[in-house]
């Protein structure tokens, strides 16, 4: 999670929530939320899991461009 | 009873003492809080009680819409952090678990103004365009 919100501080362009699933239950059905941690970049599903920053920024600009495209 | 245990308290103010500027904790709840609004601020009242750089805000998310509507908070509980300025930093549910971490961690984050990122990421982010809204779901275990 700490990830997301270092994004959030690096970049003007981003913002990151964290949502705690068990206490959105309806969201989290709502975005296939299966397990923890699942990140979702501007409302899509982008990525599953822990993985390294480099790695993780480069799914999240990705899946980005995939949505805008 | 308090949520933060004795246990930790050295380690909270240790993290907490790495502090440079102020930070405000704003947190939205509502009057007849679910059992969650009402843990989250009671953390985060003790969390602001461990440095004086931190003050925390509480407002409700009812009857403060506009409130609600300048910080982009769509739903209760939720933590916004702002240091200088708000940088989109939110928690929607309790910081707690793994995620108490968390909040400490980018309490001094947003505080000393420095993301820690890699080189290579921050090059990567200044070449954005567009905004990117990332949500991360968790538990707090």
């Amino acid at each position: 999670m700490r990830l997301a919100h270092q994004f959030a501080m690096e970049s003007d362009l981003v913002t990151a929530d964290m949502i705690e699933a068990s206490e959105f239950p309806q969201l989290a059905m709502r975005h296939g939320v299966m397990g923890v941690p699942k990140t979702l970049v501007n409302d899509r599903p982008a990525a599953d899991g822990m993985l390294p920053e480099g790695a993780f920024l480069d799914v999240i600009l990705a899946s980005a461009k995939v949505a805008s495209s | 009873m308090a949520l933060i245990q004795d246990t930790d308290k050295a380690k909270v103010r240790e993290i907490l003492g790495r502090m440079d500027q102020p930070v405000r904790l704003v947190n939205f709840t509502q009057e007849l809080e679910c059992q969650y609004c009402r843990e989250t601020r009671q953390l985060l009242e003790e969390v602001a009680g461990f440095s004086d750089k931190l003050t925390l805000e509480v407002h409700d998310f009812l009857l403060e819409k506009a409130k609600a509507e300048t910080y982009k908070v769509d739903k209760i509980p939720a933590t916004v952090l702002i240091g200088e300025k708000d940088r989109g930093i939110r928690y929607y549910g309790i910081p707690a678990g793994y995620e108490f971490a968390t909040l400490l961690e980018d309490i001094v984050m947003v505080s000393r103004g420095d993301s820690g990122l890699s080189l290579a990421s921050r090059g990567k982010l200044a070449g954005l365009k567009d905004p990117l809204h990332l949500q991360v779901y968790v538990t707090p275990t």
